[in-house]
């Protein structure tokens, strides 16, 4: 993955056997960074569409726990007279299909995927290379959505002629919601990769991630839209990072939303995008010095 | 695997040693097997803590779940509250011997297949099955059993404290632990049917999420979902008969016709399954041992 020869600046001659030194201008790093990113993304995109059966069992696997939850609700709304806090069995159906886009945005490179990296010594080879690691989890995990899109469509067609959803689509809306599942990826990427590296002090965290795992659960909207849960319960989802990368981008294509409160949440996701930016550097600054490859 | 050679083979002259073929041989195979498991299983207490913390959070999900459902209804589908956690209890209950019992042995032998190592299996003089359904054992996850016990019990007490509710009875109990034990027959031939894939796909990993997936189906009673779905989890997944029936034999709504279609669904599936196996088997070549 080295850095090709349009990313070097010109002034700066190759070293000796063919050796190519970082960039060190600001423009030649970022395009070293932007071609990584290419690079990594697209093999990632090979990859995955290597593996269509076993990644369209999947899909179907994962499509399996919003239909639970959209026949309940829709249960629940037809025997309360067809409407439960206004969302309609139609508004259910919209949701939980959205539901399923939304929730393979929000896969990202798990704690245990920390654990297995940081247990089995695989961060050493990562730690090698003049990127850092963060980088390469990120385009990779990028590299799939893509792969997770276009694989979505058919199903998000066929559950549409079964459930029958009502949409509040338009156009602006539309790229609002592109905008906004990428700020969700960027949120929950940077958030688990920071409860991750709690590996580098103890690798028994496993009973922590569950807290965390549950409490997105509840607080997201990816159990039920926020809507039916008790006030209390929103408020506090308001000051918490969850509900920025689940329920508010489901929303943007199923709820009635104003543009002030469309452009006040992608504030918010940017926000949250900061501070876990910031928290992952802290983390990762500190972190690294107590690694100690186990097994490699 | 050096352990298990234990049971197999025992010098004819020694004395006390199981004739070759008794008819509980399969049963001491499995004992010696479950009791070293066991043992092994033992040796990490930690993780029996975080088996804990695990069944509460998903046992706390599904309380919410349920408190939220019935704060906008006063009942789902023809089940009240009470009932609801019964079924949950159950659902729970089967979640813990399945994932003990069943799935540790059918993820090992997928990888088994695919490595070839099922040939340490197919030379010991037992039936091949039975081996590669009692190797692995997972005994903390039996937490999730005590916790579905739990749950049950704590919905019988309310539901029979309702007015006009008449507490379970014999018949009850009985046709309870009687579908019960059905439903774990039929999730294992099912497991093992999906399994034996593997002879002809190699890479099916995915099947171990595609059950975890369908399986979450099974915590709501199965008539609240539409036709086609219903009876996919009836007779492709049997959700209905593991989970749901075992249920409405606890909440008093099983009807003796329901149970024996459960039974002749049981021996359909244990047969068929037999049948698979045995084809599946032919067309296994060790690939690397």
């Amino acid at each position: 993955m080295s850095t090709t020869s349009d990313a070097r600046p010109t002034n700066d001659p190759s070293g000796p056997d063919g050796y190519t030194p970082l960039p060190t201008t600001v423009g030649g790093r970022l395009r070293a960074l932007t071609d990584f990113y290419v690079t990594v993304a697209s093999t990632s995109i090979q990859e995955q569409f290597q593996y269509r059966v076993a990644n369209y069992a999947y899909l179907i696997g994962m499509v399996i726990e919003p239909i639970i939850y959209l026949v309940v609700w829709s249960t629940v709304a037809r025997s309360q007279g067809g409407e439960i806090r206004g969302l309609t069995p139609g508004d259910f159906a919209a949701y939980y299909i959205t539901w399923t886009l939304v929730r393979n945005m929000n896969i990202v490179f798990t704690p245990y995927g920390w654990e297995w990296r940081i247990r089995e010594g695989r961060l050493s080879s990562m730690l090698l290379r003049p990127v850092h690691p963060l980088h390469y989890d990120l385009a990779f995990f990028a590299g799939m959505k893509v792969v997770v899109m276009v694989m979505w469509i058919p199903i998000a067609v066929v559950l549409a002629a079964i459930f029958h959803p009502t949409f509040q689509i338009d156009p602006l809306r539309a790229v609002v919601f592109f905008v906004a599942v990428w700020g969700a990826y960027l949120i929950r990427s940077m958030f688990l990769w920071a409860l991750g590296m709690i590996t580098f002090w103890t690798t028994r965290v496993s009973a922590l991630y569950e807290l965390w795992f549950t409490a997105e659960l509840l607080l997201s909207g990816r159990l039920v839209p926020m809507q039916l849960m008790p006030d209390w319960v929103n408020r506090v989802a308001d000051l918490l990072p969850f509900r920025w990368t689940f329920g508010f981008p489901i929303d943007l294509l199923v709820a009635d939303m104003s543009a002030a409160q469309q452009l006040t949440g992608l504030a918010i996701q940017l926000l949250w995008i900061g501070l876990g930016t910031a928290l992952v550097a802290g983390v990762w600054r500190v972190g690294v010095k107590r690694y100690s490859a186990v097994n490699n | 695997m050096a352990v298990t050679h234990a049971p197999d083979n025992p010098p004819a002259s020694r004395p006390g040693a199981p004739p070759a073929r008794s008819r509980m041989r399969p049963l001491v195979v499995a004992w010696t097997f479950f009791r070293i498991g066991a043992l092994n299983e033992l040796q990490y207490r930690v993780n029996f803590f975080i088996q804990l913390v695990q069944s509460m959070m998903s046992l706390a999900t599904a309380l919410v779940v349920i408190a939220l459902v019935f704060s906008y209804t006063p009942e789902l589908g023809g089940w009240t509250r009470p009932e609801l956690l019964a079924l949950i209890g159950v659902h729970i209950a089967m979640g813990g011997i399945i994932k003990a019992l069943i799935q540790p042995n059918m993820t090992r032998l997928i990888q088994d297949i695919r490595e070839g190592k099922l040939d340490h299996s197919l030379t010991k003089p037992e039936d091949a099955q039975l081996l590669v359904s009692v190797t692995e054992f997972r005994i903390w996850h039996l937490v999730d059993v005590l916790v579905g016990a739990i749950v049950i019990a704590v919905a019988l007490v309310q539901f029979g404290g309702e007015p006009g509710a008449s507490p379970i009875g014999v018949w009850g109990v009985l046709s309870f632990a009687f579908a019960f034990a059905l439903g774990i027959i039929m999730i294992y031939c099912f497991w093992v049917i999906l399994t034996v894939g593997a002879f002809w796909i190699v890479r099916v990993e995915f099947i171990t999420e595609l059950f975890d997936g369908l399986y979450q189906a099974g915590r709501w009673p199965i008539t609240i979902y539409p036709g086609w779905l219903r009876a996919a989890f009836t007779f492709l997944v049997p959700l209905a008969f593991a989970v749901t029936v075992p249920a409405e034999a606890l909440t008093g709504r099983l009807t003796g016709s329901t149970l024996g279609l459960a039974t002749l669904f049981t021996l359909g599936i244990a047969i068929v399954t037999r049948l698979l196996w045995r084809i599946g088997l032919r067309n296994y070549s060790g690939a690397s041992a």
